[in-house]
């Protein structure tokens, strides 16, 4: 049994002594070096820019600008593509563009022998520009008269969709019902993975080559040719190991730009690579979401009518778009279902960075609305918040009608049950009841709800193929792709597992390269265990007959009798070995009568989805006059089925744990007023949570095997980051009485709360 | 890729004072961690370089005949903070220096070079001001010396003229004998940060513990150079050891702070902290001295 077993990482050696080859270790040394000379406007139009002085510049090989690039508008999402026009990603970018929508867009490059030439370059570019007033907030975009950031979007809403069910209206009036409002904000953040965006770019027989650092290769096939205006098949996209992505990278990055100036410059490598300023200003970001939930509650604690209303700030370009915040609306009438519905989100574009998919897709805001809102229905109403959610939560048995989703286990109880068991919730709630003095503690919580893959709203669909060598080893290729989650080692497990195989015989190859690689839309929503999983068991199972029915050939046994057993042919009817499955590759490759290459390859479909619930438990101590709160305990309990490799489980929670304590207390990109030009984009003034900042985190499973996933398994990537916020809102809510209802806990905010408050 | 026009490395403190005579345009680089930074932002981009980083003889602590505790303006970060001279005698400058970024900062970063790039912000430099600290400084006319207060022009700016370098920092001995010091660095986490305030007390208790004989309060981002509490110090100085006089010190402390607005930190959060600062870390060093608070 390999499930199930904390087996070492299969690149773990190479990672930890430095061996591995991510994309500028494979990039050529005589590289040309792209700099991107980005606007120093928000919002207005290039009307010239004079090159002339970057041209004389020694080193400078071509400057290529806005009024260069060709008139095709292109997405960006890395989503599979639609064949129904009406419901593919927003094609709203250019390679560089002349109307700029952020501070810092791209408006042209310098492509140079080396980057001090390159450098030299932008700076000696002068552009002219005609400024346009711009909007940072998404409500203020909304009103009328504001900037219009799209001509094609007049009132800058680049989607509104609701939710209706029964009648919220009739139902509010029922007497005796108490109202609980609130209004629960979210900052704009940024993944912050190792490996900033990078990739370089050449022509090689007529066809343009991308090596890139992302989540996607496949996609990013897609987008280079609609870009370029190049049929799909001349494009060839290779990702190597890569240095994390967090969603950042599921998106089309800087590759069609890197892949259309290879093309000006005679075909001759061109590599653009992002400084961290770059990532902040110019990649992805978080969506910042406002939610404004109403419920009416009965004095039994039910619920008899709730309302959702949602803006997201899309910032300047459409990326993932409205898809994130619908994710997050999406929850609201599952989690704590409840007859009398209305809900409303919006996705708004401003001037602000460009918010794309990142970890948890919208969960993490809409978690923090409402949980944070559960416990102000807890407060206000004197219910207990343990008591109150096991109540009101989703209950066995509840099936969503659109996803099919549904929750099989008593998973909510049994993951609280965990969590209050180890941080000891009981005690401590009572402990901390009634505190006084500058120095308090409180303790809190918070679950969650996530959805696995993408299906019904988009395809899911997975390459796999299988090829026996002559040893007995098998190479395993998949288009899911791995970003340092570990899913190489996961797919070692399954293959070996379901192949009858020892785990060192796997090969996974983990370089996707779209000439060669089957097809897959690559690694996003906590998706690969479940979707390339699928296609894993299809593929082993099918490689496995055909290797029984080889065998047939040199045993005479007739395949139902027989099955691969810790890498030998053995006859099930009496457990006999009969031929170990190296000698049978070996034969079967050199046959002088028949010979036969024993490989397979699949295409398979996923058509279901699964829900993933948790939960976080947070004790934290607040410091009022020192305006600072320090967690002292939290765990993450998770039910995503069952565990392949509980080590790198435990390990994707800790990472997300992580994330969230971030979003909880420190992170958030500022903006100037005046000019609307991002201030913190570097790690120094972007507050990061060091592991200086994290007390032990504790992360602990409750394994119930989904029943619709070809191993039990479900959701755990981005799932740990959506309880976190919440439940550490809810613990300072608890020690100081005070409700924080924006995102980060940061000392400024506690500062200007707690004065309001009085408490200093 | 540094854009770099040409680097000069020093090979004794007074070739590093004629080769900054010779390159009037010349900046001068020791351990690297503001300089590189300041190439890399185009702000000192294409520059020439004078390197003082390999004179050993401006690197290490010493206690000299008079008691005076000599700092090479090249020591580490990481070496004042587990220096035995400093620990024994100044151990406030040992917390200090060990709270500047991360380890490797404090690894390549010197003491000089955070005195001279002249922040307010500085780690070391509201308790070197607290330590009532001596600037050593090699000219083409020879050394000269002027205290760390008087050393600052203004942010970013300090009194070193272009062929001068800073070759010393000197804690006299009756700067240290008796005290006990806390510093206290308030950033918004709690490492890789820089300082949102930062508050450096120094106390001298009577010898049965109940009276503060002599106080020295430095500070850091409270003003645009790091500055002592002169006001504060003075109120303070002779009071009991009691918690009113530390709530008085809270108070004090603000007739000599001016931070100012700005989107790392509001003023009003500022004049907050300068005042909790002080008290927490005048409890703290009085409780390092002895007092009982």
């Amino acid at each position: 049994m390999l499930i199930g077993k904390s087996l070492p990482r299969v690149d773990a050696y190479d990672k930890a002594t430095g061996r591995t080859k991510y994309t500028d270790d494979l990039c050529g040394k005589d590289a040309l070096i792209v700099k991107i000379m980005h606007a120093e406007i928000t919002h207005g139009f290039v009307k010239s820019i004079d090159t002339s002085e970057a041209e004389k510049i020694p080193g400078v090989v071509k400057v290529v600008t806005c009024f260069d690039v060709p008139d095709l508008p292109f997405p960006t999402a890395g989503h599979p593509w639609s064949t129904d026009p009406s419901h593919q990603d927003i094609a709203d970018r250019h390679l560089l563009t002349k109307h700029v929508r952020l501070y810092g867009d791209d408006i042209a490059a310098v492509i140079a022998e080396d980057e001090v030439s390159a450098m030299r370059g932008v700076r000696a570019l002068k552009a002219e520009y005609e400024e346009l007033p711009f909007v940072l907030d998404a409500r203020e975009a909304m009103k009328e008269g504001a900037p219009v950031i799209h001509e094609e979007f007049p009132d800058n809403v680049l989607k509104h969709t609701s939710i209706r069910k029964g009648n919220y209206e009739e139902a509010i009036k029922e007497p005796g019902l108490v109202k609980v409002e609130g209004w629960y904000d979210t900052p704009t953040v940024q993944h912050c993975h190792i490996e900033n965006h990078i990739c370089y770019a050449y022509e090689e027989n007529g066809r343009i080559v991308v090596v890139s650092s992302t989540q996607i290769p496949h996609i990013v096939r897609r987008v280079c040719g609609q870009a370029l205006g190049v049929e799909w098949g001349k494009i060839r996209v290779i990702k190597p190991y890569i240095g994390g992505g967090f969603g950042n990278k599921q998106d089309v990055l800087y590759e069609p730009l890197c892949a259309y100036l290879t093309t000006q410059v005679g075909g001759r490598c061109v590599k653009i690579d992002n400084t961290r300023e770059e990532t902040f200003n110019n990649t992805r970001v978080r969506h910042a979401i406002l939610s404004h939930i109403i419920s009416w509650v009965r004095p039994d604690g039910t619920f008899a009518a709730r309302k959702v209303e949602m803006f997201s700030n899309q910032g300047a370009y459409a990326s993932h778009g409205h898809s994130i915040v619908a994710k997050g609306m999406g929850a609201f009438p599952q989690l704590y279902p409840c007859e009398n519905v209305e809900a409303d989100s919006y996705t708004v574009y401003t001037n602000r960075q460009t918010a794309g998919a990142m970890r948890s897709y919208g969960m993490a805001q809409a978690g923090f609305g409402v949980e944070s809102h559960t416990d102000d229905i807890c407060r206000k109403m004197g219910f207990d918040p343990i008591a109150f959610r096991k109540q009101n939560l989703m209950p066995v048995g509840y099936v969503d009608a659109f996803s099919k989703n549904e929750l099989y286990a008593d998973t909510f109880n049994q993951v609280m049950e965990k969590g209050m068991a180890y941080i000891d919730y009981e005690r401590k709630r009572k402990e901390y009841a009634n505190q006084t003095g500058d120095i308090r503690r409180g303790i809190g919580m918070a679950v969650l709800w996530y959805n696995t893959a993408v299906w019904p709203i988009s395809l899911e669909t997975a390459g796999c193929r299988m090829v026996l060598n002559q040893d007995g080893s098998v190479q395993v290729q998949v288009g899911d792709t791995e970003i340092g989650q570990g899913a190489d080692t996961a797919f070692s497990q399954m293959t070996a597992e379901t192949l009858g195989i020892s785990f060192e015989k796997v090969h996974v190859v983990s370089c996707q390269d779209t000439d060669i690689t089957p097809f897959g839309t690559g690694a996003y929503a906590s998706r690969q265990t479940y979707v390339a999983g699928m296609a894993i068991r299809d593929c082993a199972e099918q490689l496995k007959e055909k290797i029984l029915r080889k065998a047939y050939e040199y045993t005479r046994m007739q395949p139902y009798l027989c099955d691969i057993i810790d890498d030998n042919i053995v006859r099930v009817t009496d457990g006999r070995v009969l031929m170990s499955l190296a000698s049978l590759a070996e034969h079967s490759v050199y046959d002088l009568d028949r010979s036969n290459h024993l490989t397979m390859e699949v295409t398979t479909q996923t058509k279901s989805n699964a829900y993933s619930f948790g939960c976080c438990f947070a004790e934290v101590e607040v410091d009022i006059p020192m305006c600072k709160v320090k967690l002292l305990n939290i765990i993450n309990v998770h039910d995503c089925g069952r565990l392949i490799n509980p080590a790198l489980a435990e390990a994707q929670v800790h990472g997300g744990m992580s994330m969230g304590i971030g979003y909880a207390l420190s992170e958030k990109m500022l903006y100037d007023p005046k000019s609307g030009r991002l201030l913190n984009n570097n790690l120094l003034d972007y507050k990061l949570s060091t592991f200086m900042d994290h007390p032990h985190l504790e992360a602990q499973f409750v394994e119930n095997p989904e029943p619709t996933s070809a191993y039990g398994t479900k959701a755990l990537g981005e799932p740990p980051v959506v309880p976190v916020a919440p439940a550490i809102r809810n613990a300072v809510l608890m020690a100081t009485g005070v409700a924080f209802d924006e995102l980060p806990m940061n000392p400024h905010n506690l500062f200007r709360r707690f004065r309001e408050e009085g408490l200093i | 890729m540094y854009d770099i026009k040409a680097l000069y490395e020093a090979i004794s403190p007074e070739d590093a004072v004629s080769l900054l005579t010779e390159h009037p345009e010349a900046i001068i680089i020791a351990g690297g961690s503001d300089v590189l930074i300041k190439i890399r932002e185009g702000r000192l981009a294409g520059k020439e370089l004078v390197s003082i980083y390999g004179l050993d003889e401006l690197r290490g602590v010493t206690k000299e005949e008079d008691g005076t505790i000599r700092i090479g303006s090249l020591t580490s970060f990481s070496h004042i903070h587990r220096d035995p001279i400093v620990k024994k005698h100044i151990a406030v400058l040992s917390e200090a220096v060990n709270m500047v970024g991360s380890p490797q900062v404090r690894a390549i970063g010197t003491i000089g070079g955070n005195t001279c790039n002249g922040v307010t912000s500085a780690d070391s430099a509201s308790t070197l001001c607290a330590l009532d600290a001596i600037v050593e400084i090699l000219g083409p006319d020879g050394k000269r010396t002027v205290p760390l207060t008087e050393f600052y022009a203004g942010p970013g700016r300090v009194h070193l003229k272009h062929n001068e370098i800073q070759t010393a920092i000197l804690i006299p001995k009756e700067s240290y004998t008796g005290y006990k010091g806390c510093y206290i660095k308030y950033g918004m986490r709690n490492a890789m940060e820089i300082a949102t305030t930062g508050c450096s007390v120094n106390v001298k208790l009577s010898q049965d513990k109940k009276t503060i004989r002599d106080i020295r309060i430095g500070y850091g981002v409270a003003a645009p150079v790091p500055i002592r509490a002169r006001n504060a110090e003075e109120e303070i100085r002779g009071c009991s050891v009691c918690p009113e006089t530390i709530e008085q010190c809270g108070e004090a402390v603000l007739k000599d702070v001016t931070p100012r607005d700005s989107w790392r930190a509001a003023k009003d959060f500022r004049l907050h902290l300068c005042s909790t600062l002080a008290k927490r870390a005048l409890t703290e060093a009085i409780k390092r001295a002895g007092g009982e608070i």
